[in-house]
């Protein structure tokens, strides 16, 4: 049987200010994997993100969720930013925050009702949030924030899942939790790609990687090329992992 | 009270209605000064609009302005986006350049054009009753009423239609993208309604009180409540209770009505921002004396928790020891008596069950920073909420 792409990226380019920061990139995602993307700093990995998800326009190349643009298809794709993308002073609470998930499939002008919040409350319980559901967005820790965010993209109920960084000044206990749902979702048959920094945990929590650094290094499954010769590749000095047998 | 100064209050709180609803989410998308700029750029756009429909009235004028209002708008991003300066300063070379154009215009055609600098500065709210709307020669009151009342009734059904997308996009641009609602559809959205609301409270009120009107009561609004919903009503109240309160200061003092309206709105806001239960300034310093007592409570407890020996717990022995003076000794002693953390006993001091079980929730808390322990002292104790 041919292999489902969730996503396929070919020959992207992205530029900021005419200086390139992703270079002919060429990715072809399966359906169904739970994928980290690692590189370092500046490498490109939050941008890439972006233009997946077109936020940010790309110079050159194209994207496709499942064959089509991300205009047709963005009710198939939830995005978990990167720590700090939003006003945190804003006058909403955590339930509040969840439910703006459920906007997308609402589309314009209707509002959310009963069933909406119904979902809402849902993910908050799945990510141990739901006794925080009223307070107010800057009194929650930056773990907890980040499980509001993982929530809100739970209740989109969409078939990717994008997520900058989701383990990113969380705590031991919350990045456990957050890595069960990962594997969660992807025993429901989703797709998932992560943005992540601690390599020591990449073969234990992820099947599948892709190495970047302006360039594609390397993509595949963990087990096959998640190697000292790629990290090397892609962090420019000479790495050692030990990797656990 | 005579029928005058009856449609007077009328405009200004309409005014402060249509004024409240964009200035709310323009506080919370941080771009207050845009409001400053577009009341003082429509003004060319105004005097080209007069020129074309001579009718300072005419709805095709306040459209003519608004898009002026957009322009403005689209060229501070526009300089913005060269990156080569910030916002507050595109923000700043454009609006003057506007404004003097506006104003050159008015003194070349001095005669022609019944605007003057003062007036669209601040307004002439005193004479809004005077211009009347007639049909048919039926008198159907003050034509500000009437315009005004259109922007109002416009930017509420718009705001509970696309309530959720304003939300969302304020608060989360990039979700919004994500979700499918077009992030800069709804910026221009928003632009053009705070251009055809300032074009159209111009005349009545002003320049400067139209800013006011926008930020003020937003800003009240924002210190008062941590709900959305909550912030527009608050903030459309605000508003009203400022123009009302201004209109009798100035009907008593036969003062200004849009400088004393001003004036109200800043005197309103301060005493908000001293004032108000959990963002305001008193607030939050007295918050800060209350963590600091908590910090040493904490102090004060672990010592007592460390030492067995009755000599380290005698009640004079607080003061040598821990080096503290009598006032917060005492301080301390009595927050912990009053939660009955503490029993003293012959001077000396021993924790309580209940006082050892803080401490030990405090020490988990402070030593593997997990929040799960104290979850249940936050609503007696400050420390833990930050
Ligand atoms: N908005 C922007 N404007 C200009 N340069 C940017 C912008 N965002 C990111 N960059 C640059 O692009 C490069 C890649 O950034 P990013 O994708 O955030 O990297 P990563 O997420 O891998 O750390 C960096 O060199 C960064 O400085
Ligand atoms: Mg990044």
């Amino acid at each position: 049987m041919e292999t489902k792409y969730a996503i396929t990226v070919d020959d992207l380019t992205v530029a900021y200010n005419y200086k390139p920061v992703l270079w002919d990139i060429d990715l072809a995602i399966p359906e169904g994997v739970l994928m980290a993307i690692v590189g370092p700093n500046g490498a490109g990995k939050s941008t890439l993100i972006k233009s997946i998800l077109g936020i940010i326009k790309p110079i050159a190349g194209s994207v496709k969720i499942f064959g089509k643009p991300y205009k047709k298809q963005f009710k198939e794709v939830a995005y978990v930013p990167q720590k700090g993308s939003v006003d945190w002073d804003f006058p909403t609470t955590a339930l509040d925050v969840v439910m703006m998930g459920t906007y997308g499939s609402l589309g314009w002008i209707k509002r959310p009702g009963q069933k909406e919040k119904k979902a809402a409350l849902e993910a908050l319980e799945k990510v141990g949030m739901l006794s925080f559901k009223s307070r107010q967005i800057s009194q929650l820790s930056g773990g907890q924030q980040q499980r509001i965010f993982l929530a809100r993209a739970l209740v989109q109920n969409a078939s990717i899942y994008l997520m900058d960084e989701p383990f990113q000044g969380v705590d031991a206990t919350t990045e456990k939790a957050i890595i069960n749902i990962l594997k969660e979702l992807r025993k429901a048959g989703k797709t998932l790609i992560v943005v992540h920094h601690d390599l020591q945990t990449v073969p234990e929590y992820f099947d599948w990687v892709t190495f970047l650094n302006v360039k594609k290094i390397a993509t595949g499954p963990v087990k096959d090329i998640f190697n000292d010769g790629n990290l090397t590749k892609t962090y420019g000095i000479n790495y050692k992992v030990s990797v656990q047998e | 009270m005579s029928s005058a100064q009856i449609e007077i209050q009328l405009i200004a709180c309409l005014v402060a209605i249509a004024c409240a609803i964009p200035g709310t989410f323009l506080v919370l998308r941080k771009m207050a000064m845009i409001s400053d700029a577009i009341s003082h750029s429509i003004l060319p756009g105004l005097v080209i609009g007069f020129f074309i429909t001579e009718d300072l009235n005419s709805p095709w004028l306040i459209l003519l302005a608004a898009v002026t209002g957009v322009i403005t708008v689209i060229m501070v991003e526009f300089i913005q986006k060269t990156g080569l300066v910030k916002e507050d300063t595109a923000i700043g070379l454009v609006f003057p350049a506007l404004f003097s154009i506006g104003v050159i215009l008015i003194a070349k055609n001095a005669n022609d054009v019944h605007l003057d600098v003062d007036a669209v500065l601040l307004g002439e709210l005193a004479f809004a009753p005077f211009d009347r709307l007639s049909v048919n020669g039926v008198d159907l009151g003050a034509k500000s009423i009437w315009i005004i009342g259109t922007i109002v009734v416009i930017t509420l059904t718009l705001l509970i239609t696309f309530f959720k997308e304003l939300k969302v996009s304020t608060f989360d641009k990039q979700l919004a993208a994500t979700l499918g609602f077009s992030p800069l559809v709804i910026h221009y959205g928003l632009m053009s309604i705070a251009s055809v609301t300032t074009v159209g409270a111009f005349d009545a009120v002003g320049a400067i009180l139209v800013v006011a009107l926008m930020i003020a009561p937003a800003a009240m609004a924002y210190l008062l409540t941590n709900d959305l919903k909550k912030m527009l009503i608050i903030a459309i109240l605000a508003g009203i209770a400022s123009a009302l309160i201004g209109y009798w200061v100035a009907h008593y003092l036969d003062a200004s009505i849009a400088g004393s309206m001003t004036t109200v709105l800043g005197f309103l806001f301060l005493l908000v921002y001293l004032f108000a239960p959990s963002k305001g300034l008193i607030s939050v310093l007295y918050r800060q004396k209350r963590q600091q007592v908590e910090v040493y409570l904490l102090t004060f407890m672990l010592h007592l928790q460390n030492h067995s020996e009755e000599s380290e717990r005698h009640i004079n022995h607080l003061g040598e020891h821990i080096n503290w003076g009598k006032m917060q000794s005492k301080t301390v002693v009595d927050l912990a008596l009053k939660n009955n953390m503490i029993v003293i006993d012959n001077n000396i001091i021993s924790l309580t069950e209940k006082g050892q079980g803080f401490t030990q929730k405090a020490i988990d808390y402070i030593t593997t920073n997990s929040t799960v322990a104290i979850e249940e002292m936050k609503d007696d104790f400050f420390l833990f909420r930050g």
